[in-house]
């Protein structure tokens, strides 16, 4: 028998989470979490074992799981995985031992409360990555946003109410509408001959089924809302900085991490393969949409004073390369007659999401050490941090490089065959996109300057102390991938490398 | 022996050895531990650089290219990591390894009472491992890979003070500026792969040819297109003139001054700010296609050449007046870039390094021996005192502004004459510009010189008693330079004239003889020194040590005369063309930009009116359907009935048959 491999991964953390909750007492909060890292590292192991069994070479799904879930509706409990959805899986298992580890200093209220969220978390963002059936995706995109709602809602900060319910109801919204679709489409895949009427919540079957423009469109457009809500994109991004500067740091690291990477993920597994001819006409407006996320948000970012609001408009205006990435592909095509450079732009989209989330997720966590001994996120009660926390400086330096795409961190990668693939385009969209380079450096050296360099005027920075313990480990497991993925990012772009090349296939036939 | 890859790997990997070794255990070990130990590597890489040139040069062994590993394979697109080693990069390597081991063993003796002295090695010897990788790549992104770590650690040594606001308002200036050329650069670079399909050296140039005629264009807007080597070429010298701090992408360099001195010789002066120019001829084979960039290099160079020239006439501070006159050598460095002299632009590159790192570090020992005093006008009369710096420094003064036979007189002399026999248009202004300069350079220079060394003293009685020459560590280098300084051009000049780089550099000779010319007139580093002496730079520079001597050292209210009689000219310079108060502008204006799209559109707008105006909406509503839950059941009761006739009337009007 083989192994569940995905189902182990989803259900491990879910089970072992909620049991958590028996132990509630505080003065057991140093055995919850020992017993949480018990949970979150076999997952991680799992999780290497899955890459490592993984093979690249196939943009078939693997690691096939298929029950019955509610027969009479041909719902199906079925699992997979490809290229895309496998390195995102393991960067949430990464990302969840982080956030346990990183609790060991900053959470004080509610241990077991708190890490039973992020292990559930945990498993419901695996079953978003894994699930092949259109309701069961459904499902656990849906119950994701119960955990993160609850962890800004209870170990958030003063304006948590405001940010939680903005929160909840601008992601559920957008979710009802993927809800809507689904059902159109499954009705559709009912109706239409050839089509295996078991499979018609299968995800996998929606890439196949004909659609005329004018319902692609409209199937575009309540994808998009749920999907670009969630990236986030221009003009649905107002949810992030507000979540963000009440989450706390471990909520703010899986939603930058993980939470926004399920919008990539959704524009890859369901726009671009099931819509492509209304993804080709919305195409020059999705790049618009994103080129202005790069600049305008970039330039917010710049005259912000809240640290984590920084990297939160830093996040959106990240996040806007990787959708250019998807939407250039067509006129990419178009202009060079050849699919490489398509497939080089895919690729580089997802490199960027996972490098984003480990930058971004770097970030916040250096932003919550510095959160944790001072009790302020705003630039200006800094300055002067290198005097008495060096080794901290010298992460956080890496990290803010990382940040502005300093080739040999992980951050270059993925905007720079961006902005190579997109100049195959248009010369314009790569300007658009290598403005980043500009923008990206004054916000984040700027806030760097601020916060680390200068003298030390006021006597609580002089009180600091530096880094020790786990938050070196903490900070160290972030660079080591950051840089590893800056020096040889080959492996992982082989990871996307077939199921690139079998989307660009699939975007660029007809389905009229 | 050891072949050329093992040699140029062990070149590379001693300094990042030493580098990360005293980076991460730095603070556990001792001064004198990790100087010897950067030092150590340093030399080490400098003598490996040194056998790599002999092996080249004497031993006639072939230039070493070779790919190391696969970066990424993205696309049909292969990223590999490679080292390309031949002349062109075994001279570059030589002359950043011996200025950055002079400027190790200098910063003993500068740095040795500063707490960041560990930190201080660790970064130039990392910097030194940064400089060896942009000039050994065979590629372009491993090109920008150097590029980018060098900035970045100059960055970092211009704010190593870190708690001076000058310092890291410096090093932030420096960083975005060098951003904006690096825009340049990508796009320059996207273009090559667009163009070329490769990113590799050897491959885009093979296929140079072919592209060039191709047609191939890039579509700025439609008509408008431009063929792909030029609209590369634009955009990669942007990425220079970032880093090669040209007009108008200069004004991040006189303010890294704020660095320490050690950093201003080796990063700001010798190496770092010559990677633009190293570009460039690195990749004359694909500039060689395009007249329009080398029209663009030329006028750019002369623009840098002339303005910053005349603003360093007017600067007080030592460092900055030298940081000046690097800018405007760099302008003549890319003057012979622009008219094809590429390998004249790099021997101005191996002359400058020295006698300006001289200069610099001269400077540092007056400014070490004054107390980090650093205006000239403090200073006054020092050749009493420090005879050694005194001698030093006149020997690198003669050598910038091109004293036969120094150093600087055989690069300056060959730009020079290289401009004259350009054949491209406009290179006949470029020539009067370059020729007007050297009246400017010998005028500043003996400014400083006069001010520093010769004026009445003006320092207090106490610092007076105090002053002394520096110790040996320091002087070592300085000696050693000022030798280099003296001989460099007069040994070079041979090699280079005889075809030194020939292979590594490409020069079309039918559209750009010049260089072709000079080669075929020299007649021996003697006779062109004898020549020197009857030409025209030479008068000019003359001059301008003329009238410094005159308004410095015998009227010295002359100077203070001239300025009152220009009073606009004086401000305009003063003002440095005005070109921070113009980035001064662009950064206040985006900055309110992003404030209205903060504050206007995403609160106001989208918050205000969408997200927040929708849930007031759906409040104001609710509150009103709430007033019909009276909780009174005759109201329900109300209701209910006339619901109930309307019902029915509804249905009586719409059955058939009923009228």
């Amino acid at each position: 028998m083989t192994l569940p491999l995905l189902s182990l991964l989803i259900w491990l953390p879910i089970i072992g989470g909620s049991s958590l909750l028996l132990f509630k007492k505080e003065s057991l909060a140093g055995w919850v979490r020992g017993f949480a890292l018990l949970i979150a590292l076999p997952c991680l192991g799992l999780s290497a074992y899955m890459l490592h069994a993984f093979d690249p070479t196939r943009w078939q799904m693997q690691f096939q799981e298929t029950h019955t879930w509610i027969p009479n509706l041909n719902i199906y409990y079925a699992l997979g995985i490809d290229g895309f959805s496998a390195p995102l899986i393991a960067l949430s298992c990464f990302m969840t031992l982080l956030v346990i580890l990183a609790s060991y200093r900053s959470v004080k209220v509610r241990v077991a409360e708190y890490l039973a969220a992020f292990l559930i978390m945990q498993g419901l963002m695996c079953g978003v990555f894994s699930a092949l059936d259109a309701v069961l995706f459904y499902s656990f995109w849906e119950a994701m946003l119960i955990p993160m709602f609850l962890i800004i809602g209870i170990w958030g900060g003063a304006n948590r109410l405001y940010a939680t319910m903005k929160f909840f109801l601008y992601t559920f919204l957008g979710s009802v509408l993927l809800l809507v679709v689904i059902i159109y489409l499954q009705i559709l895949a009912r109706q239409t001959p050839g089509i295996d009427p078991s499979a018609t919540f299968n995800i996998l079957t929606y890439h196949q089924l004909s659609l005329s423009l004018i319902a692609q469109k409209w199937v575009f457009l309540g994808l998009l809302i749920a999907f670009a809500v969630k990236v986030p994109m221009w003009p649905v991004h107002t949810w992030l900085p507000d979540a963000h500067v009440e989450a706390p740091t471990g909520g703010s690291v899986i939603l930058a991490a993980i939470l926004l990477k399920m919008g990539g993920y959704g524009f890859i597994r369901f726009i671009l393969p099931i819509v492509p001819n209304a993804s080709q006409a919305f195409a020059s407006g999705m790049v618009s949409l994103s080129l202005i996320a790069i600049v305008y948000i970039a330039m917010i970012a710049i005259v912000q004073k809240d640290m984590k609001k920084l990297i939160a408009y830093s996040s959106i205006s990240h996040m806007g390369v990787v959708t250019l990435g998807f939407f250039t592909v067509f006129s990419i095509v178009q202009r060079s007659g050849s699919e490489s450079g398509a497939v080089m732009s895919l690729q580089g989209a997802m490199v960027q999401m996972i490098s984003h989330g480990l930058v971004s997720a770097a970030l916040f966590f250096s932003i919550g050490i510095l959160y944790d001994r001072l009790h302020t996120r705003l630039v200006n009660d800094y300055g002067g941090v290198a005097h008495v926390m060096p080794v901290f400086a010298t992460f956080f330096m890496l990290f803010v490089l990382a940040n502005i795409g300093m080739p040999g961190t992980a951050g270059f990668v993925g905007e720079f065959l961006i902005i190579v693939s997109a100049f195959k385009a248009n010369i314009w969209y790569a300007a658009g996109a290598a403005t980043i380079l500009i923008l990206g450096a004054s916000y984040t050296l700027w806030m760097y300057k601020q916060v680390i360099f200068g003298a030390v005027f006021q006597p609580r920075i002089s009180a600091l102390k530096d880094i020790q313990g786990t938050e070196i480990v903490l900070l160290l497991l972030l660079a080591i991938p950051i840089l590893t993925l800056g020096f040889w990012p080959a492996p992982l772009l082989e990871m996307f490398k077939a199921s690139s090349e079998h989307l660009v296939g699939q975007i660029l036939q007809s389905k009229i | 022996m050891l072949d050329l890859k093992s040699l140029a790997l062990a070149t590379l990997l001693t300094p990042l050895a030493a580098a990360v070794f005293t980076g991460v255990l730095g603070r556990n070990l001792s001064k004198s531990w990790v100087h010897t130990l950067c030092i150590g590597a340093v030399g080490v890489a400098s003598i490996l650089s040194c056998s790599i040139l002999t092996s080249l040069v004497f031993f006639q062994t072939e230039a070493l290219n070779i790919h190391l590993y696969t970066w990424a394979v993205a696309g049909d697109i292969s990223f590999q990591a490679g080292l390309l080693i031949d002349k062109l990069t075994a001279a570059m390597m030589c002359i950043v390894t011996f200025i950055s081991f002079m400027v190790h063993i200098y910063t003993v003796g500068y740095m040795r009472d500063d707490a960041g002295y560990r930190r201080f090695f660790s970064y130039i010897t990392l910097f030194t491992f940064g400089m060896l990788v942009l000039v050994t790549s065979n590629n372009f992104l491993q090109l920008f890979f150097g590029w980018e770590m060098v900035g970045v650690i100059s960055y970092l040594l211009i704010g190593f003070w870190f708690h001076k606001e000058s310092a890291t308002v410096a090093n932030f200036k420096a960083f975005i500026i060098n951003r904006i050329g690096d825009f340049g650069f990508i796009l320059g670079i996207a273009a090559i792969a667009y163009g070329f399909g490769t990113l590799d050296y050897a491959r885009v140039f093979s296929q140079v040819e072919t592209v060039a005629v191709s047609g191939q264009a890039i579509m700025l807007f439609n008509p408008i297109a431009i063929p792909i080597i030029p609209f590369a070429c634009i955009c990669l010298f942007i990425g220079a003139m970032g880093k090669s701090a040209q007009v108008p992408l200069h004004v991040w360099l006189p303010d890294s001054m704020e660095g320490p001195t050690p950093i201003s010789a080796l990063i700001h002066a010798a190496t770092m700010v010559t990677a633009g120019v190293f570009m460039v001829a690195r990749l004359s084979a694909l500039f060689e296609h395009s007249a329009f960039a080398l029209h663009f290099i030329l006028l750019i160079g002369t623009l840098t050449c002339l303005l910053m020239g005349l603003v360093a006439l007017v600067q007080n501070d030592i460092k900055r007046i030298i940081a000046y006159s690097t800018l405007s050598q760099l302008g003549y460095m890319m003057i012979a870039m622009g008219v094809s002299a590429y390998p004249i632009g790099i021997f101005h590159l191996v002359t400058h390094a020295f006698f300006k790192a001289l200069l610099f570090l001269g400077a540092g020992s007056v400014i070490m021996a004054l107390h980090h005093e650093q205006n000239i006008w403090q200073m006054g009369d020092l050749k009493k005192y420090m005879p050694i710096t005194y001698i030093t420094m006149l020997i690198g003064s003669l050598a910038l502004i091109g004293f036969p036979p120094f150093a600087g007189f055989y690069s300056k002399d060959l730009i020079i004459e290289a401009v004259k026999v350009s054949t491209m248009p406009g290179a006949s202004i470029a020539y009067y510009i370059a020729l007007g300069s050297v009246l400017i350079t010998a005028l500043y220079t003996f400014r400083l010189f006069f001010v520093v060394f010769h004026s009445k003293a003006t320092m207090s009685v106490e610092t007076i008693s105090h002053l002394c020459e520096p110790s040996l560590n320091i002087r070592l280098p300085l000696i050693v330079l000022a030798l280099l300084s003296m001989s460099a051009g007069y040994l070079l000049v041979g090699p280079l004239l005889q075809g030194y780089f020939n292979g590594s550099i490409t020069i079309n000779d039918a559209l750009h003889p010049g260089f072709a010319m000079l080669q075929a007139h020299f007649q021996g580093a003697f006779a062109m020194a004898l020549q020197g002496f009857w030409q025209l730079p030479f008068y000019l520079s003359m001059a301008g040590v003329l009238i410094a001597w005159l308004c410095y050292v015998r009227y010295p209210q002359l100077s203070s005369h001239i300025q009152k009689t220009f009073p606009s000219l004086n401000k305009i310079l003063n003002h440095k063309f005005g070109f921070d108060t113009f980035y001064e502008k662009i950064a206040m204006q985006g900055m309110s930009l992003g404030r209205s799209f903060w504050q206007q559109w995403d609160n106001k707008l989208i918050d205000g009116m969408g997200v927040n105006g929708t849930a007031n909406a759906i409040d104001h509503i609710a509150n009103r359907l709430r007033q019909f839950q009276t909780g009174h059941l005759y109201h329900y009761a109300f209701f209910m009935i006339l619901g109930f006739l309307l019902l029915i009337s509804w249905m009586l009007l719409t059955q058939p048959g009923v009228k």
